[in-house]
């Protein structure tokens, strides 16, 4: 076990991971038992209720409970969007500008409770599940932020953590992490290294309060972003008000009483909205019950999954969209996208991982926990890479990371186009692909088949789209289930990215072969852009042909 | 199994040769997570001592995902008389420079106009302003809400964009002295985007060819606007009990948009003439075929003896083509006025059916005014000239609706080439 834990803090809710070296990972549960705490406090008197406890005092004690406030970090009151904070604890301007919550604790006494102060605290729960679970002292974790932090609000969380007694060894992307942590977990499943296939993934994290989304190039083991996008007020608070106002309507329906007037019947539909919502991720119906709604009735109905995507079509529709949006910020096509990560609560909802699926082309894969019951939560992901990472530079000192961070490690430069060879069909062959960071050494093992005298021709990729006709199947004339007029449906045009040879880069000629012999292609680029072929045969002694291609 | 190479078809020698420079690399930050991370900055720091050039290099030009260019979007200084825009009169505001777009306007796209909109929601949320003790302090903030309504409606963002005083660049004043290129250019790019038919042709500049030249005039000298006036509409009051003024509040909607819409094109083929007639590459075209003329004039007065020879030569054919014409003509003359007199008949026939349709019609069902209709007819039918009244004579028969507007397009037609006195029209405006 490291003794180094991994920390996903979100607006909704934070997560605690440890790891072992091998790469096994345990989610921490706090004492409650839960391992999505709440990122929320709560305060009576002198107590303090963190996590579950304090979401249960938004009935009666919303005044007092501060929630969603991670977003809050480093910015002015006057840059943001105060109205996340509706349900709970009213921000107010300090008077730094900055922001705070007038929490009323004991003899009517009001505190002042600054965003810095509300996050420290919540570090301090946080540590300590995290200490009785490991029994030792933490001191040092890996902390996950979303891609649009700031360098700002990255520096005042580093100074929020060492106030609650830790120190952050490296802040790393969500995106990035969760998409580590899926593929280290299925490297593992697979037996093969999964972080060395080149695949474009994109990581698309549904929340609580917002969404955000990374096209993310994994290329021989290097992860680097192409592109992010991000919606605010969009996530899983949509999908509980779609709920609460189906709810409404119906009770309203029933009894002619009005349970959005007050606030305390609105707290007590959007909780119970929750568990609905939950529930219908896993099964087909919920149950919907909630004690003296508005006017001293009680409610009881039911909700099946179908009524909920419905209710919920708006946001839903909006989620996929949003999807669409990052594709076209990286300028990419959905064709070009290997495998589609959900990430975020939301990613439990059953009926956004489906719409999600129809924007892809089969050959997408889509990772969601409806379509693989042995995908990791989705909500865990994020922490989950944190507590990898944490693991991997458990054994460097401060110093030894920040050395890592330097641009000149960081900043590399990415090949634009695919350069592969031609083999005897013509048919274009990549040997490396677009946006794999510099240096980049790929090998390959060819044959010259019965020529004596062979040519290797390097060549950059051009884009094509395959189209193949796929002309609708057979049908069984006895099956009377199909509508005849079915039958003169469109053949599916099924589509699909294929590389041709573009501009001749370079040429090697290998001579005087036996058939078959055991050749040898190399590709290599500099760190500094300097790009090399070499091309020999496989046996001892035999003399590599070798060669600089012109640099840019 | 592996790939087998293609058989070499030249020659042996070189044995290697390059051709290309492969395309230029982007330089990104990499993600650094994962063991692969730690391996290729091992290899970076290790292998490698880096001059502080190198390092300085590492930080120029480097791609960034995070949206910077729109970091200041909606940030924009709004002025004093704006922000005390009072809610009724939302309107008369310029809805884009409340969302902060005013340098945008209609490009701006929607996410931008959703950005945009946060960040007025998160300088002028009511919440924010009584917190910090101002009472009343929503007003601006209707104003915002109206303004999004409005820009994520994409009818009523084409309504606002119509009457946008703001999208478009005027004409030059003719009085002032200007560079025809870079005086007109923005006027038509600015136009542009309100032409149903895209895309749309651009002034370009003084290389362009005649072909290109007598297109773009083709086309602007037709051209065929999406702008609608609905936002120039007087509120419609919506208490049931007065019906009628109701009634007449909408209709008076429908007549003020259409004379809007008449107005509007009539100023764009002002200004399209006007353009035309100043352009210097037509000036210069027509100057061009005069020299021309008066080119081959000198030449024939020059004559030299083949001119002289040849001149004669044209002369007698001339004089043969013209004898062989003359007899013709008589033919032709007879033929002529058979055709003028068939012509004539036609004439009056179109005329029949021009001054007989609106009966025809019912008098689109307005029979009180049939006399002021037929005012109108005879009127018109003084002003058509042959052309266009064979065009009107083929629209006069069927549907009631489609004549009535045929009228009025027609009307609209000869007021616009100032044929017709627009004011002694009654009924087909
Ligand atoms: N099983 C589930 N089914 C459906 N929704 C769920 C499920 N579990 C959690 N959620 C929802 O996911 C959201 C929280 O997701 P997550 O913990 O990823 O948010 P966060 O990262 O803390 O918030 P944000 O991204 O807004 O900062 C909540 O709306 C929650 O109700
Ligand atoms: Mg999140």
């Amino acid at each position: 076990m490291s003794s180094v834990i991994g920390i996903t803090f979100g607006n909704t809710s934070s997560s605690i991971a440890v790891a072992t070296q091998d790469g096994k990972v345990d989610v921490i549960a706090n004492p409650d038992g839960d391992r999505a705490i709440p990122s929320v406090l709560s305060y009576i008197g002198i107590d303090e209720y963190h996590g579950a406890q304090a979401v249960a005092q938004l009935v009666r004690n919303a005044s007092n409970t501060i929630i969603n406030f991670r977003d809050f970090i480093g910015k002015q009151y006057d840059d943001v969007d105060v109205s996340v904070a509706a349900r709970g604890a009213a921000p107010v301007k300090t008077e730094d500008g900055g922001i705070g919550y007038n929490i009323t604790r004991e003899d009517d006494r009001v505190e002042l409770v600054t965003v810095n102060e509300a996050a420290t605290r919540h570090f301090k729960q946080l540590k300590s599940a995290a200490e009785d679970y490991l029994g030792q002292k933490v001191e040092s974790a890996v902390l996950t932020v979303p891609t649009n932090f700031n360098e700002h609000q990255r520096e005042v969380l580093v100074q929020i953590a060492s106030a609650a007694g830790f120190q952050v060894l490296q802040l790393i992307n969500e995106p990035s992490a969760a998409l580590l942590a899926h593929l280290t977990a299925a490297s593992t499943a697979l037996g093969e290294d999964e972080l060395l296939k080149d695949l474009i993934y994109v990581v698309a994290d549904f929340g609580g309060i917002r969404s955000d989304a990374a096209v993310i190039a994994v290329r021989g083991g290097i992860l680097t972003i192409l592109a992010t996008a991000h919606e605010f007020n969009l996530g899983g608070d949509d999908l509980d008000d779609a709920i609460s106002e189906h709810f409404a309507k119906e009770f309203e329906k029933k009894y002619q009483a009005n349970p959005r007037k007050n606030a305390r019947s609105l707290a007590k539909l959007k909780a119970e909205s929750i568990v609905a919502k939950k529930t219908l991720s896993n099964v087909q119906s919920s149950s919907f019950s909630i004690e003296s709604l508005a006017e001293g009735f009680d409610f009881l109905s039911n909700i099946n999954r179908l009524r909920f995507e419905l209710a919920a079509r708006k946001p839903l529709s909006d989620m996929t969209a949003f999807v669409e949006k990052v594709l076209t910020k990286a300028g990419l096509d959905a064709l070009d996208i290997d495998g589609v990560l959900l990430a975020g609560g939301c990613a439990n909802v059953v009926k956004l991982a489906q719409n999600v699926q129809y924007l892809f082309p089969e050959s997408t894969k889509i990772i969601a926990p409806s379509f693989d019951a042995k995908a990791s939560n989705p909500e865990e992901l994020s922490t989950r890479g944190a507590a990898l990472q944490a693991a991997l530079i458990e054994s460097f000192d401060e110093a030894e990371v920040k050395e890592s961070l330097q641009p000149i490690v960081v900043n590399t430069q990415h090949l634009q186009a695919p350069i592969g060879i031609k083999d005897a069909e013509g048919n274009f062959q990549a040997l490396l692909v677009a946006e794999t960071a510099y240096p980049i050494k790929r090998s390959i093992e060819v044959t010259n088949g019965d020529s004596s005298d062979v040519v290797v021709e390097l060549y950059e990729g051009k884009r094509t789209i395959k189209e193949t006709v796929i002309e609708p199947e057979a049908r069984n004339p006895e099956d009377s289930d199909y509508d005849s007029d079915d039958s003169d449906e469109e053949p599916e045009i099924k589509k699909e990215v294929v590389y041709v040879a573009g501009d001749l880069l370079a040429k090697t000629v290998l001579s005087d072969l036996k058939p078959n012999s055991k050749l040898e292609v190399i590709v290599n680029i500099t760190q500094n852009g300097v790009l090399h072929l070499t091309s020999r045969e496989l046996k001892q002694g035999a003399i590599a042909v070798k060669g600089e291609v012109q640099g840019h | 199994m592996s790939i087998v190479l293609p058989a070499l078809q030249g020659p042996k020698t070189p044995a290697f040769e390059s051709y290309k420079p492969y395309s230029a690399p982007v330089r990104r930050p990499i993600e650094p997570v994962g063991r692969y991370f730690l391996a290729h900055a091992t290899r970076t720091l290790r292998g490698h001592t880096w001059s502080e050039f190198e390092k300085l290099e590492a930080e120029k030009n480097v791609q960034v995902v995070e949206e910077d260019e729109d970091a200041d979007l909606g940030d924009e200084e709004q002025s004093a008389e704006l922000l005390a825009t009072s809610p009724r009169e939302w309107k008369e505001a310029d809805l884009y420079a409340v969302l902060g777009l005013s340098h945008l306007r209609w490009k701006a796209t929607e996410d931008q106009i959703r950005r945009a909109h946060r960040k007025q929601v998160l300088k002028h949320h009511p919440d924010k302003k009584s917190a910090s003790g101002g009472l009343d302090q929503d007003d601006f903030f209707k104003v915002i809400q109206k303004a999004f309504e409005v820009m994520t409606d994409s009818n009523k963002r084409a309504q606002f964009d119509s009457v946008d005083e703001l999208a478009t660049v005027a004409p030059p004043s003719a009085k002032s002295e200007y560079d025809f290129f870079e005086a007109w250019g923005p006027v038509f790019e600015t136009n542009a985007h309100f032409s149903k038919k895209q895309p749309v042709p651009l002034l370009g500049d003084k290389d362009s060819t005649k072909e290109e030249v007598d297109a773009f005039y083709k086309f602007w000298g037709k051209f065929d606007s999406w702008k609608s006036f609905e936002f120039k509409d007087e509120d419609v009051p919506d208490d049931s009990a007065n019906r009628d003024h109701k009634r007449y509040i909408e209709r008076k909607n429908i007549s003020n948009r259409k004379k809007l819409k008449q107005e509007d094109n009539k100023i764009l083929n002002e200004m399209v003439g006007r353009a035309q007639k100043e352009d210097p590459r037509i000036k210069a075209w027509k100057e061009a075929i005069k020299k021309e003329k008066e080119q081959a004039k000198w030449e024939k007065g020059a004559g030299s003896r083949a001119a002289a020879e040849a001149a004669a030569k044209k002369k007698a054919e001339e004089e043969a083509a013209k004898k062989k014409a003359d007899e013709e003509a008589v033919l032709a003359k007879a033929d002529a006025k058979k055709a003028k007199e068939a012509a004539k008949s036609a004439k009056k026939k179109n005329k029949r059916a021009v001054r007989g349709a609106p009966k025809a019609a019912n008098y689109f069902g307005d029979e009180a005014k049939a006399e002021i209709i037929d005012g109108d007819v005879d009127l018109l039918l003084e002003k058509l000239d042959d052309l266009q009244l064979v065009s009107l004579a083929a629209k006069s028969e069927g549907d009631a609706d489609a004549v009535k507007a045929a009228f009025v397009e027609m009307v609209s037609e000869l007021t616009t080439s100032g044929t017709l006195k627009a004011s002694y029209v009654k009924y087909f405006v």
